[in-house]
């Protein structure tokens, strides 16, 4: 229990570092909203006039607390470009980017700990030099190009979907749920390839331990051992493993959203940050920071769970 | 082993089957209304009935402000175009016709405009336009509350009276492009949502946003001119290039404008290829206050040096109109085909100047290419391939449209960069303004006492042929003085669905939907 108040106070801790970071990083890039939004029609007198409309020429230290109060008020301010409440704004997009996180969260685990416990307790068959061709070939595959050949192939040829006709959740969840389904593959592919590998390995390392080969010399079925024992240890490496995966997930359909044209967080970050909407931008980082250090925070209060070891540590 | 492979294969078969099962459905019953005409591009060649609706991709989302009247983003004025009119709207000729006004009339000595208000004209939220619209309208954008104004060019009014039914505006002195100007856009003045939610009296209105996703335009049916033909117009943002080409291979969008011709080279037979121009001027904008530039020399050796033809040959595949000033061929009047190749392709001759102006060796300069814009980026590369014939060394800087708007446009801190320019209102005066030394908008820092006494002498000269001649020596003050090296006005290629007719082109940035019809 101490050990999670801590995990908690870190993650309050990380939080407040981040949103001090994302909003002074602004401050360091060049690049004036009012000067943007002008673009070419842009005087001194008019950039001025939109500033102070905008209230960039209120104090820093000012503009950063207002801004902290609105994530506890709710009220996170208008968006520069759209001129619309930033949560009216990010909120729909936020429900499409966790259904595609989620799903290809979910396809990465069913697929790869099969696979992965299954090549690792068996290694040395013959079909070894053709799996690990096809898992270094599936890594090696960025996620936007398996985006384009996926497309190409299911769109384009077989018709199974409409590329660029995402329905949106609230109109057609089934329908949006298999127009997500063939970019979460493409997520997911290249995370699979990694997790079998990672799996493979650890498996592999934990066999060839004493006690492994003492339970199979004394007479114990091999799948039995291979279930409950190294499935056991070789678990908190994955956990830690795949709370990683669930961090990088969300980087991944940032980039794959824009070639399935996916209205999600990702496209609209992008935007965001050319057009110097900070209100928009800043609220984007504080989400997706929270959620990357969410997710290392839970897989390591999961390990506590798993490991005794952990918890003894910890606690001392 | 046979238990491993039975594993592998049975994953396999899952994930194959889990794809095809949430394939099926596409196949028997269509997903979406939208999908409803074309599910496929297959089916669109065949003629099917088609809902009588269109979805257009667009490249660049409209998160600017919807305010017609404070708008910047040419791909938003683009696309609110079909929302909006002034009392006066263009048509595709560069003409001016009556649209808010039934018709209006000029005085004999050319101050005075009497404007007669069109009778049972509507809002889109149904409201009729009364006279005190159109004058909030007018106030609004002339800004004599003491803010900027939105249009300085509105400083001209002298006076504004209104009745009922006629508006009088008086100029303090003629002004042969004042007309022009009021394609502003008339709104109502009870209405205090125009940045989200605008409302006009244009052929369609405006139905929702969704960020980064899109636009939904319905016909207005208490519209007072030709109505549109189409009910409905959704435009769909697709930033990535690849992706574009996708949608409208996968038939998810119907038109898309702005294409290159390697986009539209993949497109295949679904859809016709049509070809205006973009109506920019596409030129290597050098500053005038940084060395080598302020050479007159140097410049016109690197106008002597760069191959227009060459770069639209390289990188356009052959589509583009080469230009020689700041002018290009859609404003017809003003513009002069004898400038294009005032300075012909002569590696020699440019060699010899830059000798004279000191670089017998050539220089090393920097040109910065905002990078979101793909044509300026490859025509930058075969510039700076160009350049190396001459012995000029040129680097190029890719920086993102934030950062060339603040450094370069506003900061005016680069050697040379490669844009295009537009026009905003159908003036050679929103051309040719910006080099006047003084200009806010002059970022190249071009200065031409002679040049900025012609300007003065255009705003002073009421005669509309005496005018176009002064423009038109404005023009040549700018070629003479190799202001910019001028490239090109670039093409517009438009991919527009096989079936889908009625696309107009304007001579400026506009797409006006309200003419696309489905053949019967």
């Amino acid at each position: 229990m101490k050990y999670a108040a801590k995990r908690v106070a870190m993650l309050v801790l990380t939080m407040v570092i981040v949103s001090l970071l994302a909003f002074l990083a602004f401050d360091l890039i060049s690049g004036n909203p009012a000067e943007i939004m002008l673009g070419t029609e842009a005087t001194p007198e008019k950039v001025a006039a939109l500033e102070h409309e905008l209230g960039l020429d209120r104090p820093l230290a000012e503009q950063y607390l207002d801004w902290i109060a609105g994530f506890f008020t709710g009220d996170l301010g208008l968006s520069y470009s759209y001129k619309v409440p930033v949560w009216d704004l990010i909120a729909p997009k936020i429900a499409v980017t966790l259904c595609l996180s989620l799903l290809s969260f979910v396809l990465i685990v069913l697929v790869s700990i099969p696979l992965g416990l299954g090549s690792g307790g068996k290694a040395g068959g013959p079909l070894e030099g053709l799996g690990t061709v096809l898992d270094q070939l599936c890594m090696a595959v960025p996620a936007f190009f398996l985006g384009i050949l996926l497309t190409w192939l299911f769109s384009t040829t077989l018709k199974w979907f409409v590329h660029g006709q995402f329905p949106g959740l609230g109109e057609d969840l089934w329908g949006s749920l298999r127009y997500l389904l063939f970019a979460a593959v493409a997520i997911a592919v290249p995370r699979i390839a990694m997790t079998v590998r990672m799996l493979r390995s650890t498996v592999l390392s934990e066999m060839n331990k004493d006690y492994v080969r003492t339970a199979i010399s004394r007479g114990n079925d091999r799948g039995e051992v291979l279930r409950r024992h190294v499935l056991k240890n070789s678990l908190t490496p994955i956990v830690t493993f795949l709370g990683q995966t669930m961090a990088e997930i969300v980087a991944g359909s940032i980039v794959v959203e824009q070639v399935f044209a996916i209205p999600g967080l990702g496209r609209l970050l992008v935007s965001s940050i050319s057009n110097r909407d900070h209100p928009v931008v800043q609220a984007i980082v504080v989400i997706l920071a929270f959620w990357v250090v969410l997710s290392g925070t839970i897989a390591d209060l999961i390990n506590q769970g798993i490991d005794p070891r952990l918890r003894r540590e910890a606690g001392r | 082993m046979e238990k491993r492979l039975t594993a592998a294969l049975v994953t396999a078969g899952l994930l194959v089957g889990l794809l095809a099962g949430c394939g099926g459905p596409s196949a028997g019953e269509s997903p979406t209304p939208d999908s409803a005409g074309s599910p496929t591009p297959s089916a669109a060649e065949t003629p099917t009935p088609h809902a009588n609706e269109i979805t257009v991709g667009i490249a660049q989302d409209l998160d600017d402000s919807l305010d017609p009247h404070k708008t910047v983003a040419a791909g938003t004025k683009e696309v609110m175009f079909n929302v909006f009119e002034g009392l006066v709207k263009p048509t595709p000729d560069g003409d001016l016709i009556p649209a808010v006004a039934d018709h209006y009339e000029l005085s004999e000595d050319k101050k005075t405009y009497t404007f007669t208000l069109r009778e049972g004209i509507k809002f889109h939220n149904g409201d009729p336009v009364e006279m005190r619209d159109v004058v909030y309208s007018i106030e609004r954008c002339r800004g004599d509350e003491g803010e900027n104004a939105l249009i300085p060019a509105l400083a001209v009014i002298e006076s504004v009276q209104a009745d009922d039914t006629t508006l009088t505006i008086t100029l303090e002195q003629p002004n042969t492009e004042f007309l022009s100007y009021l394609t502003l856009a008339i709104l109502p003045e009870d209405y205090d949502q125009q940045d989200t939610a605008p409302v006009g009296t244009g052929p369609f209105k405006f139905v929702s946003r969704a960020a980064q996703d899109n636009i939904v335009l319905e016909k207005f049916d208490e519209y007072w001119g030709t109505p549109a033909y189409l009910d409905k117009v959704t435009y769909k943002i697709i930033e990535n290039t690849d992706s574009l080409v996708m949608s409208l291979q996968s038939g998810a969008i119907d038109v898309c404008a702005h294409l290159t011709s390697t986009q539209t080279a993949q497109l295949g037979d679904g859809f016709n290829i049509e070809e205006g121009t973009m109506n920019l001027v596409q030129a290597l904008y050098l500053n005038h206050t940084v060395a080598p530039f302020d050479s007159l020399e140097v410049r016109q050796a690197l106008s002597y040096a760069i191959d227009k033809d060459a770069i639209i040959d390289l990188a356009f595949d052959g589509y583009g109109a080469p230009l020689g000033s700041s002018m290009y061929p859609a404003f017809g009047k003003y513009f002069m085909d004898e400038l294009t190749y005032y300075y012909p392709h002569d590696v020699e001759k440019a060699k010899e100047l830059l000798a004279q102006a000191g670089y017998p060796d050539g220089f090393e300069m920097t040109i910065t290419v905002p990078s979101n814009y793909t044509p300026h980026v490859e025509t930058a590369v075969v510039v700076a391939e160009q350049l190396k014939a001459v012995g000029v060394d040129a680097k190029i800087q890719l920086v993102e449209w934030g950062t060339w708007v603040s450094d370069v446009y506003q900061g005016r801190n680069f050697q040379s960069t490669i844009c295009g320019f537009d026009a905003s209102t159908m003036t050679a005066r929103a051309l040719l303004e910006r080099f006047t030394t003084d200009n806010a908008k002059n970022f190249i820092n071009y200065s031409s006492a002679n040049y900025d006494e012609l300007f003065q002498k255009a705003l002073n000269t009421y005669d509309d042929a005496e005018q176009t001649q002064v423009y038109k020596e404005m023009e040549k003050d700018l070629t003479a003085n190799a202001a910019n090296v001028y490239i090109q006005d670039l093409a517009d290629l438009v991919a527009v669905r096989k079936g889908l007719t009625g696309l107009n082109f304007y001579p400026i940035y506009v797409l006006d939907v309200s003419t696309l019809r489905w053949e019967s």
